[in-house]
C-alpha cells in the first residue's frame, strides 16, 4: 500500500454511523461536518439491522485523514454507537431515481421496452398524462437515464441518498452485545501510523 | 397498628399472619410511589447527586422549578447572580477547584441563550456542568412563544450532551444520564431544556436511581497494555525525553500518579496554561509553561527532545504553534481519555488510550529509574537566559512604574503558593500564569481554550463556593472585568470572601500588544477608560483601594488578604509593557523570542 497516496487523495467515502434513534441526533452529527466547511454529498437514516439502532449512511468527498478524524469525532457523540468509513471499492452502493415524462411522447416516440430492459427502468405509475419511471443503480446509470429521457420533455426527477452495505462487516448484533456490556468494549482505533514516524511528518 | 390486631386475633394462625404481613408490605410499596410534580423531581436528582449549590436566575419559565427550590433552602444553596453568564463562569469555578459538577439554572430564551458562551468555555476546557434551563409549555414549542428560543440547537455544538425534556416522567432517568455524561470519560458540560409543562406535571416518582451505563457512550477507552510495553521502551531508551501534561492529569485525578512517573523516569515536565499546579511549581522537574507566552526553554527544547510524551493534553495551537514545525525529530507518546485526541493535530508514534489514572501507574512500573543532568541542565541554561531578558525587566524595573509581574511575585510570598488563583484573559493572565506559584492541584482557574474575557469574576465566585477554605484571589485586567462588573453583587449579596485585584494598564494590553508588534503601532480601539473602580466596589459595599506605588505592593496586598471579606485591589501597571518570551504566531516554536529585537 501507498502509504502517502491513501492519505493525500481526495476522493469519495461513504460513512456509516450507528446510533440510538434520538431526536436531535441528525443535527449533532450534521454540523460535525459544516464546522468544518465540509459538503455533505449524501445522507440517508434508516433502520439496521438491530432493532432500535438507527444507520447513517453518509457521503463525503474527502481526503482519508480529514474523514478519519471526522469518524472520531462522530462516535464520540454520546449517542453514536459506531463509525465506520469505506472507499467506493469496500461497499455495495445504490441510489434510487424517479423520472416524471409525458406518456404522450413517450408512448409515441419513445421504444419503452429498450429503455426498460436497457436501464433496468420499471415504470411505477402510468397515467394519460404522466409516466413516472423507477431506476435504482450507481450514479452514472442513474445519470444516463436522465440523458435518455430529456428530449423527450423531463417533467420532474429526484435521486434518493445512497444506501451502502459493507462488503466486510459482519453486522452489528455482535458488537451490540459488547456495547450493552458495562467494561470498556475492545473495539479502540487501531493506529496505522505506529512506527512510521518519518512518513507520517512529511505530510 | 391494625396490623397488630389481626396479629392478636390470628396469633394461632401463622399463615394468616403471614398473608396478612405480606399484604401490608403491598400496600406500603405501593404508598412508596408518590406523585411528585417534575420540578421536585429535579431537586431531588440533585440531592441524590451530592449537589449543595446551584447558580442560577429565575425567570417565567422556570418558575415552577424555583417554587419547588423554595423548601429546599435547607439542603440546595441558590447563588442569584447577576447575569446569566456569570452563573456558568460561578459554576465552572466551582466545578474547576472542586473536581464537582457544577449546577445552573436558567429561564428560557435570554436566561439560555446568556449561557451559551459559558457552555463554549466549558466545552474547549471540559469543566463539568450541568445546566437546567427552563422552557415554553410543549404546546407552544415552535410557535415562537414568549421567550421561546430553540435551545436545544444553540447549543448542541458547545454541549456533550443535551436534551429537550417535555414530559415529567422522564426526568429522573435523563438527569441521572445528564450527571454520569457531564462527569465522566472526558468531562464537559449538559443542558437539559425542561418545558414548563413538564415541570409542573405531576407523575408517580419510582425513586431516582443514578446512571453508570449508557450503552452508545464510552467513557474510557480499554486500556491496552501493548501499546503502554512500547511507550515504556520508547522511554527507557531515550536520551533527551520530555513530559508535557495539560488538565487531563487534574481531571483524572491523576497527579500523584503522574508525580510518580516524572520522578522514576527522571522526565523533566512542562505544562500547558490547563495542566498548571498539577504539579507543585517549584519541584524539581518541573520546568515551567508551554505555549505562546509559556517560558523559553519548554518551547524551544520541544523541538530538541527525542521522545515526547503527552500527558492529557491536546496540542492546542497556542501550545504548538506552527505544526509542521513542531517536534518533528521526536518520537510522540500520547496518553489520553478521548481517542478523537489522538492523531488530531499531532500524530502519536504511541497512542495510549486511557484514563492516565490507570495508565500512568502501569508505564511507571515499566519505565526505568533514570536521571538526565545535562538534559535538565540544558532547560536551567534556557531559564537563566530568559531570567536576563525577560524575568528581570518584570521584576526589577528600571522605571517607577510598576509591572504586573511585581505584583504576582508579592502574592507568592504571602500565599506561599497555596492560593487559588482565578485569571481572565489577556497579559495580566500571562503574567499571572508566568509567575504565580502553586503548591497544591486545582488552584490555577482560567479560561485556557476560549479564552473568555470577564470570566474571572465570576469563576472566582464560584471557586470560593468550591473550596470554602481557601484564598481565592481574581486577577482580572481592566478590560476584562468590565465584562462582567455586575457580579459584585452578586458578591455583594452572598458574601462569598474574594479577593479582587485589577491590573490596570489602561489598554486592551494583549491586542494593544499585538496591534505594536505586528500592525506597527496602529492602536486600534484599545484605549480603555475604566470607572473609578474602588468606588464602585464602595458602592457595591465592598472594600477597595487603588495602588501605584512600589513600597505599597506588599503592605496593601497584606492588607487585603487580611481583610475579612470581599476585597478590590485595583494596581496601576506600567501602559505599554509587553509579554515575553513570544512564540508568534505561524512560528515554529523553537522559534520563540525573548524579546522586541528579537522580531
Amino acid at each position: 500500500m501507498n502509504f502517502k497516496n491513501i492519505i493525500m487523495n481526495k476522493q469519495e467515502y461513504t460513512i456509516t454511523v450507528y446510533t440510538e434513534n434520538q431526536i436531535g441526533l441528525l443535527n449533532r452529527i450534521a454540523i460535525i461536518f459544516s464546522r468544518r466547511k465540509i459538503n455533505i454529498e449524501s445522507l440517508n437514516t434508516s433502520p439496521s439491522e438491530v432493532d432500535s439502532v438507527h444507520r447513517f449512511t453518509i457521503v463525503i468527498n474527502e481526503i482519508e485523514d480529514v474523514v478519519r478524524k471526522l469518524c472520531r469525532q462522530i462516535e464520540k457523540q454520546v449517542e453514536v454507537l459506531k463509525a465506520y468509513y469505506n472507499t467506493n471499492e469496500e461497499i455495495i452502493w445504490m441510489e434510487l431515481a424517479l423520472y416524471k415524462v409525458p406518456t404522450e411522447i413517450i408512448a409515441e416516440e419513445v421504444k419503452v421496452e429498450r429503455l426498460l430492459s436497457q436501464f433496468g427502468a420499471k415504470a411505477v405509475v402510468i397515467r394519460k398524462d404522466y409516466t413516472v419511471f423507477e431506476v435504482s443503480g450507481q450514479r452514472e446509470e442513474t445519470d444516463a437515464f436522465i440523458k435518455v429521457l430529456e428530449p423527450y420533455g423531463l417533467i420532474e426527477f429526484v435521486r434518493s441518498a445512497r444506501v451502502a452495505i459493507i462488503k466486510d462487516s459482519d453486522g452489528f448484533h455482535k458488537k451490540l452485545k459488547s456495547f450493552e456490556y458495562k467494561e470498556p468494549g475492545e473495539t479502540v482505533i487501531e493506529n496505522e501510523f505506529l512506527d512510521k514516524n518519518q512518513e507520517v511528518f512529511s505530510m | 397498628m391494625w396490623v397488630q390486631q389481626i396479629c392478636l386475633v390470628f396469633i394461632e394462625n401463622k399463615n394468616i399472619i403471614m398473608d396478612t404481613l405480606e399484604l401490608t408490605k403491598e400496600k406500603k410499596t405501593k404508598a412508596a410511589i408518590e406523585n411528585i410534580s417534575g420540578s421536585e423531581a429535579v431537586l431531588r436528582a440533585f440531592v441524590a447527586e451530592g449537589v449543595d449549590i446551584i447558580f442560577g436566575y429565575p425567570g417565567g419559565a422556570i418558575m415552577p422549578i424555583y417554587d419547588a427550590l423554595y423548601d429546599y433552602n435547607d439542603r440546595l444553596q441558590h447563588i442569584l447572580v447577576r447575569h446569566e453568564q456569570g452563573a456558568i463562569h460561578a459554576a465552572q469555578g466551582f466545578a474547576r477547584v472542586s473536581g464537582r459538577t457544577g449546577v445552573v439554572f436558567a429561564t428560557s430564551g435570554p436566561g439560555a441563550t446568556n449561557l451559551v458562551t459559558g457552555l463554549a468555555d466549558a466545552m474547549i476546557d471540559s469543566t463539568p456542568v450541568v445546566c437546567i434551563t427552563g422552557q415554553v409549555f410543549a404546546h407552544l414549542l415552535g410557535t415562537d412563544a414568549f421567550q421561546e428560543t430553540d435551545v436545544i440547537n444553540i447549543t448542541t455544538p458547545v454541549t456533550k450532551w443535551n436534551y429537550q425534556v417535555t414530559d415529567a416522567k422522564e426526568i429522573p432517568s435523563v438527569l441521572a444520564k445528564a450527571f454520569y455524561i457531564a462527569g465522566s470519560g472526558r468531562p464537559g458540560p449538559v443542558l437539559i431544556d425542561i418545558t414548563k409543562n413538564a415541570q409542573l406535571q405531576l407523575f408517580e416518582y419510582e425513586g431516582y436511581k443514578k446512571c453508570d451505563h449508557i450503552r452508545s457512550y464510552r467513557p474510557k477507552p480499554i486500556v491496552r497494555k501493548e501499546y503502554i510495553e512500547q511507550a515504556a521502551k520508547m522511554i527507557n531508551e531515550a536520551e533527551r525525553p520530555f513530559v508535557i501534561f495539560g488538565q487531563g492529569v487534574i481531571l483524572g485525578k491523576a497527579e500523584k500518579e503522574f508525580q510518580k512517573f516524572i520522578e522514576k523516569a527522571g522526565i523533566p515536565a512542562a505544562w500547558t496554561i490547563l495542566g498548571m499546579s498539577a504539579i507543585p511549581t517549584n519541584h524539581p522537574l518541573a520546568v515551567g509553561m508551554l505555549g505562546m507566552h509559556g517560558n523559553y526553554g519548554p518551547n524551544l527544547l520541544t523541538n530538541e527532545c527525542d521522545v515526547l510524551i503527552a500527558i492529557g493534553m491536546r496540542f492546542d495551537d497556542r501550545v504548538t504553534g506552527r505544526l509542521d514545525k513542531y517536534a518533528k525529530q521526536a518520537k510522540v507518546i500520547h496518553l489520553d481519555i478521548d481517542p478523537s485526541e489522538i492523531d488530531k493535530n499531532v500524530k502519536a508514534t504511541v497512542p495510549v488510550w486511557g484514563d492516565c489514572k490507570e495508565t500512568l501507574p502501569i508505564l511507571t512500573d515499566l519505565v526505568q529509574q533514570k536521571v538526565y543532568p545535562q538534559w535538565l541542565q540544558k532547560f536551567t541554561d534556557c531559564m537563566k537566559k530568559e531570567e536576563g531578558k525577560c524575568i528581570k525587566a518584570e521584576m526589577n524595573p528600571d522605571t517607577e512604574i510598576l509591572t504586573m509581574g511585581e505584583v504576582i511575585t508579592a502574592i507568592n510570598e504571602l500565599t506561599k503558593g497555596e492560593a487559588v488563583i482565578v485569571t481572565d484573559v489577556g497579559q495580566h493572565q500571562m503574567v499571572a500564569c508566568r509567575y504565580a506559584e502553586y503548591n497544591k492541584s486545582k488552584s490555577n482557574i482560567t479560561s485556557g481554550g476560549l479564552g473568555t474575557m470577564g470570566f474571572a469574576l465570576p469563576a472566582a465566585i464560584g471557586a470560593k463556593y468550591g473550596a470554602q477554605e481557601r484564598t481565592v484571589i481574581a486577577i482580572i485586567g481592566d478590560g476584562g472585568i468590565q465584562m462582567t462588573i455586575q457580579e459584585l453583587g452578586t458578591i455583594m449579596q452572598f458574601k462569598p470572601e474574594v479577593k479582587i485585584i485589577i491590573l490596570n494598564n489602561k489598554f486592551l494590553g494583549m491586542v494593544r500588544q499585538w496591534q505594536e508588534l505586528f500592525h506597527q503601532n496602529r492602536y486600534s480601539f484599545v484605549n480603555i477608560e475604566s470607572p473609578d473602580f474602588v468606588m464602585v466596589a464602595k458602592g457595591y459595599g465592598i472594600e477597595g483601594k487603588s495602588i501605584s506605588k512600589r513600597e505599597d505592593v506588599k503592605t496593601v496586598l497584606k492588607e487585603m488578604l487580611d481583610h475579612k471579606g470581599s476585597f478590590l485591589l485595583e494596581v496601576i501597571v506600567g501602559k505599554e509593557n509587553n509579554v515575553f518570551p513570544m512564540v508568534p504566531q505561524g512560528r515554529g516554536v523553537a522559534e520563540v523570542v525573548l524579546g522586541k529585537d528579537e522580531l
